[in-house]
């Protein structure tokens, strides 16, 4: 691996100073299983490397308050899918959560690695999208909170700001009652990044929200709001076309070594069905208490 | 080269050494602590040859650097076995003929004590999810797997 300098700031002033000094020469380090894959292909070539994990205010607690949970960016995925209140109240992080990697990486993935990592294929992604997550970020300007639709721009590439850092991952606590899940296809369990990527969200109200990474540029979020895919009545052929309105966005890339635009495309309608009914059926089974 | 004090308690012995900032932690316990248990196989997360366990998880130490240790408790393969005697896992693994070529084993009996410690009695799908981690190319699957189960049902985690 080439080498660079290591920063490891106990403080937010500490990582703001090291950022503003060291500007682009610097990438933030918290869990390492994808920066440090691409330290030592040399794909990225930073001279300082940033490890936030000593910053108080990143650090990995889960916390309840206000009305919604709050997850440190630097809590890791296994703590994620572990943990009861994410599971009662966001089942479907929680599966996402759980099919990081392998055990090995879901101990040292973190929250708010995946999503500044912005991978295409990040499997918390749709989760966060579904439950309408919203992203704390803090420079040395101050805090800003910025919708979990609004953060992803392309593959590591985020709305985050020259100098700022993720602190902690919002989810509002449901105030209806919601059924939700977390699927993926992949070529193999444990290893493989996803070919496709999935969360869908049904509420009371017959609104459904299904987001989808690993089929475009970003992962997407799209809902439903005329009722037609949670509606127990309507037919085959009429949530057949509301799901291809919500797929619509979908492209994706032909040069994937992982699976072909046909097939991502074919399994994002299989996946979509099955995630809405499990969604209904988890609805239907009680839900999360609203 | 700059490199960055750390201590770190590898094996239940602390040891205070300096590391360079790209080392990872295989590196480290293996080209200055001598330990090399752990292997250095796919070095991208997928194959589980150089896992250990650092403040009680496992993790590959390949995607870890060594000055993120500053401060951890590390276990190693090496630091299995006390008095010359194996662990119940280890015996296990070879009463069951869990190792052909044996590159893999370290990892594999790390996964292995790492889930009889979090599970006591896990089922064939938790041992398989547990250990999905860790490739075996010499296909010892079953075998690994069977001798999880006889450690868990003897009771000798």
């Amino acid at each position: 691996m080439r080498s660079f300098a290591y920063s490891r700031p106990a403080t937010l002033a500490q990582a703001f100073k090291t950022l503003e000094s060291g500007g682009s020469d610097c990438r933030l380090l918290a869990g390492g299983t994808d920066l440090i894959i691409r330290l030592r292909d040399g794909s990225l070539q930073p001279t300082i490397v940033v490890d936030v994990k000593r910053i108080p205010e990143l650090r990995p607690v889960i916390r309840e308050e206000a009305g919604r949970l709050t997850i440190g960016a630097t809590t890791v995925m296994s703590e994620i899918a572990a943990d009861e209140r994410v599971r009662r109240h966001f089942v479907a992080l929680a599966e996402a959560a759980a099919v990081v990697g392998a055990v090995q990486i879901r101990n040292r993935a973190t929250l708010g690695g995946n999503i500044c990592n912005a991978s295409p294929a990040a499997d918390t992604a749709p989760a966060l999208l579904v439950y309408g997550a919203q992203v704390v970020a803090i420079g040395s300007a101050g805090s800003r909170r910025i919708p979990i639709r609004d953060f992803f721009v392309r593959s590591g590439e985020t709305t985050l700001r020259r100098g700022e850092l993720v602190m902690a991952i919002e989810l509002p606590l449901p105030t209806q009652r919601t059924g939700s899940v977390h699927l993926r296809r992949t070529r193999r369990r444990g290893h493989d990044l996803a070919s496709v990527t999935l969360a869908c969200l049904v509420d009371a109200a017959g609104v459904t929200r299904l987001a989808f990474g690993s089929v475009g540029p970003r992962p997407v979020l799209a809902v439903d709001s005329s009722g037609v895919l949670a509606d127990d009545a309507a037919d085959d052929d009429a949530k057949g076309a509301v799901l291809e309105e919500l797929f619509a966005t979908a492209s994706p890339s032909a040069g994937s070594m992982r699976a072909s635009p046909e097939y991502r495309r074919a399994m994002l309608r299989v996946l979509g069905r099955r995630a809405v009914g499990i969604a209904l059926d988890r609805l239907a089974g009680g839900g999360a208490p609203g | 080269m700059t490199t960055i004090p750390i201590e770190v308690t590898v094996n239940g012995r602390s040891r205070s050494l300096r590391v360079a900032p790209q080392h990872t932690l295989l590196d480290v316990l293996r080209d200055d602590l001598a330990l090399t248990g752990a292997k250095e196989c796919c070095l991208v997360g997928e194959c589980g040859a150089c896992t250990v366990i650092v403040d009680g998880s496992t993790v590959d130490s390949c995607l870890m650097l060594g000055v993120e240790a500053d401060g951890a408790v590390v276990t190693t393969i090496e630091g299995l076995a006390t008095g010359g005697r194996l662990t119940p896992i280890q015996e296990a693994f070879l009463d069951e003929g869990g190792v052909q070529c044996g590159f893999c084993i370290p990892g594999q009996v790390i996964s292995a004590h790492a889930l009889l410690q979090a599970s006591a009695h896990p089922t064939i799908a938790e041992i398989e999810e547990g250990m999905a981690g860790n490739l075996c190319r010499c296909g010892c699957y079953q075998q690994i797997t069977q001798a999880i189960l006889a450690t868990a049902e003897a009771g000798r985690r």
